[in-house]
């Protein structure tokens, strides 16, 4: 298979500006006549709806939620980036772009990512004119903030809920467009499958969520924004909703997935409690700013946290990493968090916990300053955990967060299956093998407002109107599929919950396609996952009947679908031989334990096509092309 | 601990509903509500019987979606907390606990704990906005706003539109959303171009989705989970009777 990035020629700086001009436009009076499909409401669906009904195209979205405005996008807490330089601290595109493409360890493309960085002012410049509230300095400016360990401050933030904030600006274009009738909102409804006639995207069938009537929907085009698949970890700081069945479906149908091991795992979350535990909670990474992280000296210490002296404290980030000490990114913290737990230094009920200690910062700042900072950070972990932080130090974990991996496309965010686009952090094209810190919210907004309204006109404008009818063959197929796998899943009757499944896969996941991988432990998460999948077709137990809401369907279905791709992150994570970013392979480091790259075999995008269910995938590779930047190595000692 | 669960069992919006009990046993402190019912829904399942059906997403209180009354107070009896983040420490061995939808003409139930709340997108959709197209917006920073308008711009655009305070409103009343946000545009320079208008059609809407009016009970502020103040309301009714006379 032959993947065309079509990454424009020129400058890296001009390649934007002269893809735009060389994409072919839809005239104002043929875009009524044009119908969009857009599967998903969070920043890049939301936004991207809103857009493309300004434009004029008919537009119907779906979401499972009942209501587009409560998107996971709503949780993100810290911040959006974009490089403005208001803080005359030398930021710029350039900077933004070496930023990024160096936090994802060079494994993005460059031209996405610069164009990344080029669209982000804009994005801000647009919030603002939507109303979002974004904090202000005494002046009336707006005020920024550094954050994941960046040298400039080019955060923009509106309290601890700018994801909320940034949605529902999105939220309220996209009402505005649903009440002139250039919207047709559909939620509680859930994609099942995606429909490919004749080679190109031309519908999908989803399930009402009430009724559970089972329809097929045509468009001209299809866009995908239905998220990461961080669940498959089952405990993460994702919603409990959130899936991997849409991008799966459409994986089945032909669209490549890349770079499905690339899994951040955020370092600072709220560890687990016990086994009824059903996600886990993250604590705004700006918390590393004033807070200490250690673990005991001694194994086993089981003393209360003040009764260790400090000379019995392991600082273990501040003695590895002398410059960044507590701000060092996301993947080496948390593979560091994790390295003293599995010494068994870990604290807490599980041992799977590390302090993030403030009694300095109170010292040398006062209670008051710490309860301005984060007052409501510490609420919420009081709330949750029982324990207040201002007298005894946090307790925090890594979890799994976000999702670098997703559906392949090319530079005009379309799949290998033409007509299929796919937006945020569904598809797999700007972050490279890490995410940086704020830089989820301003890739969702990217996509949708300033990129995928540009780049699918083009696509419209050559590929004609007119969808098929959804009578079509492919159509039916699509239904039968969907209908025949909820009748066998209503049908088995067994003794587990699907639950009771996800769980025990999350479990196998997290163990061995986790922070840290291995060759044996991969090949041993091939072995139990298929097994796994057998056992929950013959002894998953779901209640009800399809034309009901029903809950326990829903959940199974999803199950379903992760038992099926968990293979696909195992695979992928086997084949990439070297540790790069959020993937780090224990056979691959260097003696201080670092990750080691392998830029002259694995600088590629590994694309993975579908050879049915248990079967290897077909592994295509799209290579890295580094014209601008230098690969270097990352160090942050 | 143990406790005595009454939970409302309803099939679907046209089945008349009714309380049934259960038992839930070996609760953990460290629980949170949801995860509790979550044990008491397994074991409902493996024993046959359909599990209790409740809104949840995010289970961090910011997504809006978890909605229930408990002991007859919206979201719980724990002050500025969605049902979520309400933890089972809050509660003892032996209590007997009411669990029950959101009530309100304009939020009929779907089935047993899950309302359908699709009446308060209505209403933004006619007017919680500004009519702002994408692109051709100027830079960020040519309108300074102060910083104490663009606090309480937020203080109100805090809202998570879960329902709380019409459920808990004698007059099922939606004032306190819908406050929230005329206040948060109002109060930026951005919005006021549109005030008159915004303030009339979702106010308009209200009103034709069958919600009450405000009789100043301040019922809403005491159960919102994001503690939005009852002065928005008092906002809004400025703004709503400046709008009556520019017409």
């Amino acid at each position: 298979m032959k993947l065309d990035s079509k990454i424009p020629s020129g400058p890296l700086a001009e390649k934007w500006t002269k893809h735009k001009f060389d994409l072919k436009l839809v005239s104002p009076a043929n875009k009524r006549k044009y119908k969009i499909i857009i599967v998903g409401t969070g920043l890049a669906g939301g936004s991207a709806a809103a857009t493309l009904a300004e434009l004029g195209y008919n537009v119907s979205v779906f979401c499972y939620q009942d209501s587009p405005r409560r998107a996971h996008s709503i949780a993100a807490q810290g911040g959006i980036n974009a490089a403005k330089n208001y803080q005359n601290d030398g930021d710029s595109v350039w900077r933004l772009f070496y930023d990024t493409i160096k936090g994802g360890d060079f494994r993005s493309r460059e031209a996405n990512t610069y164009r990344l960085a080029e669209v982000s002012s804009n994005i801000i410049d647009q919030c603002v004119a939507q109303g979002v509230p974004f904090a202000r300095e005494y002046g009336g400016l707006l005020a920024n903030r550094s954050f994941g360990g960046a040298q400039v401050s080019r955060t923009f933030y509106a309290r601890g809920q700018t994801g909320q904030q940034l949605l529902l600006g999105a939220y309220s274009a996209l009402s505005r467009q649903i009440g002139k009738g250039q919207v047709k909102m559909f939620p509680r409804s859930e994609m099942l499958e995606l429909v490919v006639v004749d080679g190109h995207a031309k519908g999908i069938v989803v399930r009402n969520m009430i009724t559970g009537e089972i329809t097929s929907h045509s468009a001209d085009a299809i866009v995908l924004a239905t998220g990461g698949y961080g669940n498959v970890f089952y405990l993460s700081t994702n919603a409990k909703g959130c899936n991997v069945t849409a991008a799966y479906r459409a994986y089945k149908q032909g669209a490549l997935f890349a770079n499905p091991c690339y899994t951040q795992i955020h370092p600072t979350c709220i560890p687990k409690s016990g086994d009824y535990q059903s996600k886990l909670t993250l604590m705004s990474e700006s918390l590393r700013n004033d807070g200490r992280i250690w673990v005991p000296k001694k194994k086993g210490d089981t003393r209360p946290p003040n009764e260790i002296p400090e000379d019995e404290r392991d600082y273990y980030l501040e003695r590895k990493y002398p410059s960044f000490g507590n701000l060092a990114p996301r993947d080496i913290s948390s593979r560091s968090a994790k390295e003293v737990c599995d010494e068994g230094r870990g604290v807490g009920e599980t041992g799977q916990g590390v302090y993030l200690d403030f009694s300095d910062a109170i010292k040398r700042l006062g209670e008051d300053v710490i309860r301005d900072r984060y007052g409501n950070l510490f609420q919420m972990y009081e709330r949750i955990t029982g324990e207040d932080p201002y007298k005894v130090p946090m307790r925090i974990y890594p979890a799994s967060h976000y999702t670098m991996g997703g559906l392949w496309v090319d530079y005009n965010l379309e799949s290998n299956i033409p007509g299929l686009f796919v937006i945020g952090e569904a598809n797999f094209s700007d972050h490279g093998a890490n995410r940086l810190g704020a830089s989820a919210l301003m890739q969702g907004l990217a996509d949708g407002y300033f990129v995928l309204p540009y780049t699918i006109g083009n696509y419209l404008a050559r590929a004609g109107y007119g969808p098929p009818g959804t009578d079509h063959a492919e159509f039916k197929r699509g239904e039968s599929e969907a209908q025949n796998k909820i009748k066998k899943l209503l049908s088995i009757n067994g003794k587990r919950s699907a639950d009771s499944f996800h769980r025990e896969l999350g479990n196998i996941m997290w163990e061995y396609c986790g922070m840290a991988r291995n060759e044996a432990g991969l090949k041993k998460a091939l072995e139990l996952i298929p097994a796994l999948r057998e056992e929950f077709w013959q002894n998953v137990k779901v209640a009800g009947e399809n034309e009901e809401l029903n809950q326990s369907l829903e959940l199974a279905g999803r199950v379903a679908d992760f038992l099926e791709f968990a293979e696909i992150m195992c695979w992928d994570a086997l084949t990439r031989e070297e540790s790069c970013g959020a993937h780090f392979r224990e056979e691959y480091q260097t003696e201080e334990g670092e990750a080691l790259r392998n830029d002259k075999k694995y600088a590629y995008v590994s694309c993975w096509e579908y050879k049915g269910v248990g079967a290897k995938p077909e592994l295509h590779k799209e290579p890295l092309e580094f014209e601008n930047v230098e690969l270097a190595t990352r160090s942050y000692k | 601990m143990n406790l005595t669960l009454y939970v409302w069992r309803q099939k679907n919006a046209q089945d008349k509903g009714h309380m049934e009990t259960y038992e839930a046993r070996d609760v953990s402190p460290h629980m949170s509500f949801l995860e509790m019912l979550d044990v008491v829904n397994e074991q409902l399942l493996l024993d046959g019987k359909e599990p209790i059906a409740f809104d949840h997403d995010c289970r961090e209180g910011i997504c809006g979606m978890c909605s229930m009354t408990i002991n007859g107070i919206p979201h719980g009896p724990e002050k500025g907390t969605t049902v979520c983040q309400l933890h089972m420490r809050h509660f003892h061995d032996g209590d007997k606990i009411y669990i029950e939808p959101w009530r309100a003409r304009a939020f009929p139930v779907v089935k047993d704990l899950i309302v359908d709340r699709t009446a308060f997108d209505r209403i933004m959709q006619a007017g919680g906005f500004i009519s702002v197209n994408t692109g051709g917006t100027p830079d960020a920073n040519t309108i300074p706003i102060s910083k104490k308008a663009a606090d309480t711009a937020m203080d109100a655009a805090a809202c998570i539109g879960c329902g709380a305070c019409v459920a808990a409103c004698k007059n099922a009343s939606a004032m306190l959303f819908v406050s929230a946000k005329v206040s948060h545009l109002v109060n930026l320079p951005q919005g006021k171009i549109e005030a008159a208008e915004r303030v009339r059609k979702m106010v308009a809407q209200m009103d034709k989705e069958g919600f009450g009016n405000c009789t100043n009970y301040d019922e809403c502020e005491a159960v919102c989970p994001k503690e939005i103040p009852v002065k928005f309301i008092a906002q809004m009714n400025r703004e709503f009777l400046k709008a009556k006379f520019k017409k």
